[in-house]
C-alpha cells in the first residue's frame, strides 16, 4: 500500500516546552491508525502540524507526497479534520456551512450539492438543513463537522477525538461512517481516549507519550509482545485461595484475588491453567470460570504511559 | 503546463476562495452588534457633536462625513472577523484548508471595502438629497471611496493581528488608532487650520488622503494634490497588506 502521511523527525516546541519531539511514522492508504495518548501527550499539536494549523519548529512531513512546509496548499487539499470541539460557523445554517467547506476546498458545484446532500442524509442532518449550527446539540454538531469534513472528498481523514462526550447515537453514527469510508479506500488518522474505540477500528496504532512516540504496531501484535502482562483469569465456586500462595505456582508472576476470581499474570498461560487446576484439585476447590486472556489495549497503553504518571503523582 | 500557467491558475483558485471568504463575512459579520456601533453610530454621533450649534454649512460637511462614514466601516471588519474566528476557533478551521493566508487576509479587505462603499452611499445620497452639495467629479468621488476603502480596510486586518482573548480588545485597539487619526485627517477642521503639529501627522494618515480626493469629487478644495493623494492610499495599502500578512504569519507560527 503506497504511503500516505509520511512524518519524519517531526518536533514542536511551545517556549521551553517540548510537545512533540521528533516523531517518526508513516500511515499507509486505507489504513486507519490510531492515535493514542494521555492528555498532553502531543496528540493535538501533531495533528495541528499535520493539518497545517501550527508550523513545526523542526522536522518536516508529507501528506499524499507533498510536503507540509514547502507545499501546504497541495497538502492540505487532500485533507478533512473533525476536530474534538466541533467548530463549526455557529451563525450559519446546516447547508451553508456544508458548502462553506466544500466552496472552499474548490469542489464544482454540482458534486458539492450533491454530496451534500447525501451526506446531509446518511448522517441524519438532512432535515435540519435550515437551522443554524448554533441551534444543534453538541453531539448534531459532531455529526456536522463529520459532513463538512467529507463533502470536500478527502483522501485522510483527521479526527481528534471525534465521539468525546457524545451520545452513544452519534458516537456510534460516527464510527460506522468511519468504517464505511474507510472500506471505500479513505485514510484515517484517528486520535482517541477510547481505548474501545481504537480497539475496535485501528488498523495500527502509534502511542505517544510527553512527545515521544513509545510504540507502533498493530494492536494484536502490541498486546502479543507484552508477554508479561498475559493473564489466566480463575472464579471459584468458594472465597479465592490466598494470592501468596497462589504466587507459588509455576510461571505466576503476580496474583490478584478479589472474592470469588482471581487474576494470575504469566507468561506462560496454557501452563498457569493447568497448574490452576492441579491446585484446584489439591485443596478441593471447585472451578466455575477459566479463561487465560491477553492484555487489553487499555493494559498496553497503560505499560507505555505508566512512567509519566508515576511522575506526575510525584 | 509552465510554470507561469500554473502560477496563474493558482492565483485564480486563491481568488475565488479569498471571494468565498468575502460572502462568508459578510453573512455573518456585516450585521454584528460591534460593527454597526462603531460603524454606524460612531460616525453619526461625531457628525451630530460638530454640527450642532456651528456655523458650517451643510454641504461642506458632507464630504467629511462619507470619507469618517468609510473610515469607520471599512476598518472595522478586519478587526473583527480574525478575533472572533480565533475565539471560535473556526480561524483553525480556515487555516487548515487549502486557502492561502494572503487569500484569507485578501477576503477580509475586500470584506472591508464592499461593506465601507456600501455605507458610505448612505452619506452620500442623503448629503445630495438634503443639503446643496453636488458631485463635481464621480469618478474622483469613485477613486476616493475604493482607494481610501482599500486602505482602511488593510488596516482593519494589520489590527486583528496581534493575538487577544477576547474580540473586544482588538475592537478598543482598533479605536485607539482610528480616533486620534481621525482629528488630524482634516475631516472637521480643514487641514490647513489644524496645528503645526497636527498637520505633520495628518501625512500619516490614509484619512487624510482619502478625505482629500472625496472633497474634490464634490468640487471641494483639497491639502494634498490628488496625484499625492492617491499614490499615498496605493502606498499605505500595499503597507499595510505587507505588515499584516507579516504579523499574521508571525502569530499562526507561534500558534496563536
Amino acid at each position: 500500500m503506497p504511503t500516505v502521511i509520511e512524518v519524519h523527525k517531526l518536533t514542536r516546541r511551545f517556549g521551553e516546552l517540548l510537545a512533540v519531539d521528533h516523531a517518526e511514522f508513516q500511515v499507509e492508504q486505507a489504513e486507519v491508525f490510531g492515535f493514542l495518548g494521555p492528555n498532553g501527550a502531543g496528540k493535538t499539536t501533531t495533528i495541528r502540524m499535520l493539518t497545517g494549523v501550527i508550523d513545526p519548529t523542526e522536522g518536516t512531513a508529507s501528506i499524499q507526497g507533498h510536503d507540509i512546509r514547502t507545499e501546504p496548499l497541495l497538502s492540505r487539499a487532500h485533507l478533512g479534520i473533525v476536530p474534538e470541539d466541533a467548530n463549526v460557523y455557529l451563525d450559519l445554517s446546516v447547508w451553508r456551512n456544508t458548502m462553506l467547506m466544500a466552496e472552499l476546498h474548490g469542489v464544482p458545484r454540482r458534486q458539492r450539492i450533491r454530496d451534500a446532500e447525501r451526506l446531509l442524509d446518511l448522517v441524519g442532518l438532512a432535515g435540519r438543513k435550515q437551522q443554524k449550527a448554533r441551534t444543534l446539540s453538541r453531539g448534531l454538531r459532531q455529526r456536522l463537522m463529520l459532513c463538512t469534513a467529507l463533502v470536500t472528498r478527502p483522501e485522510v481523514l483527521f479526527l481528534d477525538e471525534p465521539t468525546t462526550g457524545l451520545d452513544v447515537q452519534s458516537a456510534r453514527l460516527i464510527r460506522q461512517t468511519i468504517r464505511e469510508l474507510n472500506r471505500g479506500g479513505l485514510t484515517v488518522f484517528l486520535s482517541t481516549h477510547n481505548m474501545d474505540e481504537a480497539e475496535g477500528m485501528c488498523s495500527r496504532v502509534a502511542i505517544i507519550n510527553k512527545g515521544h512516540i513509545a510504540a507502533i504496531d498493530t494492536p494484536d501484535r502490541l498486546r502479543s509482545a507484552m508477554r508479561s502482562s498475559q493473564y489466566v483469569e480463575a472464579g471459584f465456586a468458594e472465597p479465592a485461595p490466598d494470592a501468596m500462595d497462589l504466587e507459588k505456582l509455576a510461571g505466576v508472576s503476580r496474583a490478584i484475588c478479589e472474592r470469588e476470581n482471581v487474576r494470575l499474570y504469566t507468561e506462560t498461560p496454557g501452563q498457569v491453567a493447568a497448574e490452576v487446576v492441579r491446585f484446584a484439585d489439591t485443596n478441593r476447590l471447585q472451578i466455575v470460570q477459566l479463561c487465560t486472556r491477553k492484555p487489553s489495549l487499555e493494559d498496553v497503553f497503560l505499560q507505555f504511559t505508566a512512567s509519566s504518571k508515576v511522575e506526575a503523582e510525584e | 503546463m509552465t510554470a507561469y500557467t500554473e502560477k496563474a491558475q493558482t492565483w485564480r483558485r486563491q481568488f475565488h476562495r479569498a471571494l468565498v471568504m468575502v460572502k462568508k463575512n459578510a453573512r455573518l459579520y456585516y450585521l454584528k452588534p460591534p460593527v454597526l456601533i462603531f460603524g454606524i453610530l460612531f460616525p453619526v454621533f461625531f457628525f451630530l457633536a460638530f454640527k450642532i450649534g456651528r456655523p458650517v454649512p451643510p454641504e461642506d460637511i458632507v464630504p467629511g462625513m462619507v470619507a469618517m462614514a468609510l473610515w469607520f466601516t471599512a476598518s472595522a471588519i478586519g478587526p473583527l472577523v480574525t478575533p472572533w474566528e480565533r475565539q471560535a476557533k473556526t480561524y483553525e478551521r480556515l487555516i487548515s484548508t487549502p486557502v492561502s493566508l494572503k487569500a484569507i487576509l485578501a477576503g477580509d479587505v475586500i470584506s472591508g471595502l464592499i461593506f465601507g462603499a456600501c455605507l458610505s452611499l448612505i452619506p452620500i445620497v442623503l448629503g445630495l438629497a438634503l443639503t446643496d452639495a453636488h458631485v463635481a467629479s464621480v469618478p474622483l468621488l469613485a477613486a476616493g471611496v475604493l482607494l481610501g476603502g482599500l486602505s482602511f480596510a488593510s488596516m482593519g486586518i494589520l489590527l486583528a493581528a496581534p493575538h487577544a482573548s477576547s474580540p473586544s480588545n482588538i475592537m478598543l485597539l482598533s479605536n485607539l488608532v482610528r480616533l486620534p487619526l481621525l482629528f488630524v485627517s482634516g475631516i472637521f477642521v480643514p487641514i490647513s487650520q489644524i496645528p503645526a503639529w497636527a498637520r505633520w501627522a495628518a501625512w500619516v494618515s490614509p484619512l487624510s488622503y482619502a478625505g482629500g480626493v472625496i472633497r474634490r469629487g464634490f468640487g471641494l478644495r483639497a491639502y494634498f494634490p490628488i496625484w499625492l493623494s492617491v499614490l499615498m492610499l496605493l502606498v499605505f495599502t500595499a503597507g499595510l497588506i505587507w505588515a499584516a500578512c507579516r504579523f499574521h504569519r508571525r502569530s499562526r507560527a507561534k500558534g496563536l
